[in-house]
């Protein structure tokens, strides 16, 4: 009972049944872990108290997990990375402190690869995640860690980041609810940066309705992030129960390209139906420029990853070589020691699409081609209130399958990483099985129409059970 | 051969603000190392940079100032370097956007001409910290108070054609920038600090030679000094057959030289790219309205006004205008009824910055405040006191010693204008010098100043001089 209780059922509770719940999941994640991985510090919920004025307590009692990416005051925060292993930040991210606010109790900072780098998992210094519907499967990434322990019920829910995929490709690799809002909408003050004009908060849920909850306390100006929008916050819990009658919904066509499973095409098609049957308009949609999104990426990611990354030098803080001989030594030991070689590799091509002589080649086409990705999704939108299409090509890989290839990992985020670089909020919401693995469903809304999201996947869960479903060996009463 | 020298400079101007350029911390000098430095400041993970507004105001003013074009749309960039004192790796600044683009400066040059000096451009960035090599005998410090304070780069045309020029280009946009209020000029501190850009060419020449960029120039000397040494070795280098090399020069005060630092080869890839942290900074027009409305009255204009309003000629107008402080200090006591424009001026060319010099004081600290001494020279021209003796009034002013009219009468001070007194004491010179006074009557004139000598004397200086002449020469006629 308790593993399936919803968000509003869990602040509802009495002050004995919010202990009981905690302690519930901090079992939960003292039995199950060890065989995730989903945790890199898990937290006493006395450990980080919230400082301040009080918040609404709209989320009073609630266990939530924070990606280790955002900063919390007191806690060691790694990034997933050697180069910040024994760091402890002395503040918290905008997203911990609303949310400690609101009245979280966090018990964890979850397992992601390093400084977000990755599809897998599997770029972590502190070990890979693995899949709770198949412990020999990734979890994808890079919010690997927040995903697993979602799915696996070891937290209802947990923050996530979003740079090309991070929180809707695990979402939908592990069978649960994962939104990323538009740029903009959430603070990425004490998110550590990977790729800052694509980096966004985002949460993942075992449903819409969990996620709506969480994510309204997250959104919001603040002034401390330059890039935060003014724009007045929507009652995402309201815009649940819209339903999805009358929307019209575009059906990607590039997304159904050769690289898709025709078995996840299949669970893909089943949910659109499902969507049409309650009253949603199907149109179908071409995107002409989509296909060079992870070209376009893979430019102005590492592009940015390079510069963001350079403070890590092994002087103020993080990891230092033992007895440089000199400056250069100091800095070329503590980075090549500190960062593993997913994150050298695009320090590595970010320096290099910014040198003199290759920056209009590379950094400034991407942009301009940036700008052309997101023109394609702005008319689309001009006949369209949302758009859909898979996740992911495909469900869950193998754990090391795709490590010796980048390029074969890259092509993962194929159908996601195109919205990061058009800022647009998208969600993945489960959509079935294949081969006993999920698959997800994504809708992409228009700027700032996080609602609209919320109202379709909120409707397609009331006619759906995907999101009930459980892994196996992690059901209530494991462990 | 003849050859010419070309010079362009860079200048990094500290703007006054009270906190950083990206985080709220303050910029007081002076602090103990890192104790103005936040999180923001030493670049840790998850912070971010946000614009300090009153930077951006103060760039603008000295945009509208040279009459350039403020960027409606201007991008902060990132200039990535590792250094130990530059904390995120990199340092925000603005490249192929800044916020001022072209304008001029207009610089007095000696011979009485007026050179107008382009600017390229002008553009905000934040300092980097410092590197503290002196204190530890096996370690470099890091002071990190200064990384993240607001710099104005301007960016001048090669423009300057000795170092002279340089110099006077330097005195004028030190000038400016204190009479914009936008810093406080000061070199000491590390408020003005200068780079140049120097190449040599044969006269007649039009394009330019290769050049060699010299850093290090922390005063208007050191800039001289090093633009001459460097002039000269690139003369005799090509003058030699060889060729300068295109590199980053130090200059050396000490030796007088300057010396290589890193050559083209060795020279940074910045890989400058939009700062994704930061949104493109788009002024409004009725921001740069206000900011123009509040300009003060500039150098240039406020020279020409001493000299059409006040009568002044252009030296003392030049003079008096170079610091906003000493202007308004002569245009306070002309307010304050100074009589004689001209007096005036004389009296703060004079005396006041004499004194000012003697004690190392700036105008601010003047401790004659402007009203008092246009009283003092109200005193001059009612006769009570002569000139003279308005220095020692002055004198004690100066130190502090009450007001002009307490100081006439406390010391007796005031003139003695009078006749009968004035003749009494006449009557008792011509006595006791009976002999010199017959000489006097007999033609030689010279002797006047003899008695005015000594009737002076007897009335320690008080006699009005004009009165005095009169009377004695009166009383020569009646002998006569």
């Amino acid at each position: 009972m308790k593993l399936r209780s919803r968000v509003p059922e869990l602040v509802a509770a009495t002050a004995r049944e919010t202990r009981s719940a905690l302690e519930y999941y901090r079992e939960r994640i003292r039995v199950l872990n060890p065989r995730l991985n989903a945790f890199i510090t898990p937290v006493d919920p006395q450990a980080h108290p919230a400082t301040g004025a009080p918040g609404t307590r709209r989320l009073a009692g609630l266990p939530i997990a924070h990606k280790d990416l955002f900063v919390t005051r007191g806690i060691p925060t790694t990034c997933g990375s050697r180069m910040l292993a024994g760091f402890v930040p002395p503040y918290d991210a905008c997203v911990v402190e609303r949310l400690d606010l609101a009245g979280c109790t966090l018990i964890g900072k979850t397992n992601m690869d390093e400084f977000a780098m990755g599809s897998s998992n599997e770029t972590s210094a502190f070990g890979p995640v693995r899949n709770p519907w198949n412990l020999e499967r990734v979890p994808g990434g890079s919010s690997g860690g927040s995903a697993a322990a979602v799915a696996a019920g070891l937290v209802p829910v947990a923050t996530g980041t979003d740079t090309g995929g991070s929180i809707r490709q695990p979402a939908a690799l592990c069978g649960i609810t994962g939104i990323k809002p538009s740029y903009g909408r959430v603070s990425r003050f004490g998110m550590i940066a990977f790729a800052s004009s694509m980096d966004q908060a985002g949460v993942l849920a075992r449903s819409a309705e969990d996620a709506a909850w969480v994510l309204r306390e997250m959104a919001g100006h603040d002034p401390r992030d330059s890039t935060s929008v003014g724009l007045p916050v929507p009652d995402y819990v309201a815009a649940l129960t819209r339903g999805v009658r009358g929307l019209r919904i575009g059906i990607v066509q590039n997304f159904f390209d050769e690289g898709l499973w025709p078995a996840v095409a299949d669970r893909i098609r089943e949910a659109l139906s499902v969507l049409e049957a309650a009253g949603a308009q199907l149109i179908d949609i071409t995107l002409p420029h989509l296909s060079l999104s992870v070209p376009v990426y893979y430019v102005l990611a590492p592009a940015e990853c390079s510069s963001n990354l350079a403070r890590y030098d092994g002087i103020r803080y993080g990891h230092r070589a033992r007895d440089p001989v000199d400056l250069t030594d100091l800095y070329c030991r503590s980075r090549s020691e500190g960062f593993g070689a997913e994150v050298q590799r695009r320090i590595l091509i970010g320096t290099y699409v910014l040198s003199h002589g290759y920056y209009d080649a590379y950094y400034l086409k991407a942009q301009r081609v940036r700008r052309l990705i997101r023109n394609d999704f702005l008319k689309a939108f001009e006949s369209v209130d949302l758009l859909a299409g898979p996740t992911t090509p495909t469900p869950a890989f193998r754990l090391g399958e795709k490590t010796a290839d980048p390029l074969t990992m890259y092509l993962n985020d194929i159908y996601t990483i195109g919205v990061n670089l058009a800022g647009l909020p998208a969600l993945s919401v489960p959509a079935g099985l294949v081969e006993g693995l999920p698959v997800g469903l994504q809708l992409i809304g228009r700027d700032f129409d996080e609602e609209t999201l919320f109202a379709a996947a909120a409707d397609f869960q009331g006619r759906t059970d995907w999101h009930r479903a459980e892994p196996p060996g992690f059901e209530e009463g494991s462990g | 051969m003849s050859w010419e020298t070309v010079i362009g400079l860079e200048v990094h101007v500290q703007l006054l603000t009270e906190s950083k350029i990206f985080s709220a911390t303050p910029t007081r000098y002076g602090a103990s190392p890192n104790t103005q430095a936040g999180l923001i400041d030493l670049g840790y993970p998850g912070v971010l940079p946000v614009l300090n507004r009153r930077a951006v105001e103060l760039a603008v003013r000295f945009g509208l100032a040279i009459g350039a074009t403020v960027s409606r749309r201007s991008v902060f960039a990132r200039k990535n370097y590792f250094y130990p004192d530059l904390p995120k790796g990199y340092q925000i600044s603005q490249y192929d956007q800044p916020i001022v683009q072209g304008g001029a400066l207009e610089i007095p040059l000696p011979e009485g001409i007026v050179k107008r000096v382009g600017i390229t451009r002008a553009h905000l960035e934040e300092d980097a910290g410092k590197s503290v090599h002196d204190r530890f005998p096996e370690a470099s410090g890091i002071d990190l108070n200064r990384a993240g304070t607001p710099l104005l780069e301007i960016v001048s045309e090669p423009d300057l054609r000795s170092p002279t020029q340089a110099v006077a280009y330097l005195k004028a946009l030190h000038t400016l920038v204190r009479y914009l209020a936008i810093s406080d000029g000061n070199l000491q501190e590390g408020s003005f600090r200068c780079d140049a850009n120097l190449s040599v060419r044969p006269t007649g020449e039009t394009r330019l030679g290769i050049r060699s960029e010299i850093k290090n120039l922390n005063s208007f000397r050191f800039v001289e000094q090093a633009l001459r040494y460097e002039a000269d070795r690139q003369v005799q280098l090509l003058e030699a057959g060889g060729q300068v090399v295109q590199e980053t020069r130090l200059y050396d005060p000490d030796r007088r030289e300057t010396r290589p630092l890193r050559s083209k080869e060795e020279a940074h890839d910045y890989r400058y790219f939009p700062d994704p942290d930061l949104l493109p900074l788009v002024l409004e027009e009725t921001f740069i309205d206000e900011v123009r409305s509040a300009l003060p009255e500039l150098p240039t204009a406020k020279r020409e006004r001493f000299q059409s309003a006040y009568g002044l000629g252009a030296y003392d107008a030049a003079v008096l205008t170079q610091s906003r402080d000493l202007a308004d200090y002569y245009e306070s006591a002309h307010r304050a009824g100074a009589p004689d424009s001209k007096l005036l001026a004389n009296w703060i060319l004079g005396e006041v910055l004499a004194k000012l010099n003697r004690d190392h004081l700036e105008i601010d600290q003047v401790p004659v405040p402007a009203s008092m001494l246009a009283l003092l020279l109200v005193r001059i021209a009612d006769g009570t006191l002569s000139g003279p003796l308005a220095k020692t009034v002055f004198e004690t002013l100066w130190a502090g010693e009450g007001s002009v009219d307490e100081i006439i009468d406390a010391r007796g001070l005031r003139q003695v204008s009078d006749t009968g007194a004035l003749e009494q004491v006449i009557e008792d010179t011509i006595a006791a010098h009976a002999t010199q006074w017959t000489e006097y009557c007999a033609g030689r004139d010279k002797l006047l100043g003899f008695f005015v000598g000594q009737v002076m004397q007897a009335t320690q200086g008080r006699a009005n001089p004009q009165t005095l002449n009169a009377l004695i020469q009166k009383r020569r006629e009646r002998s006569g």
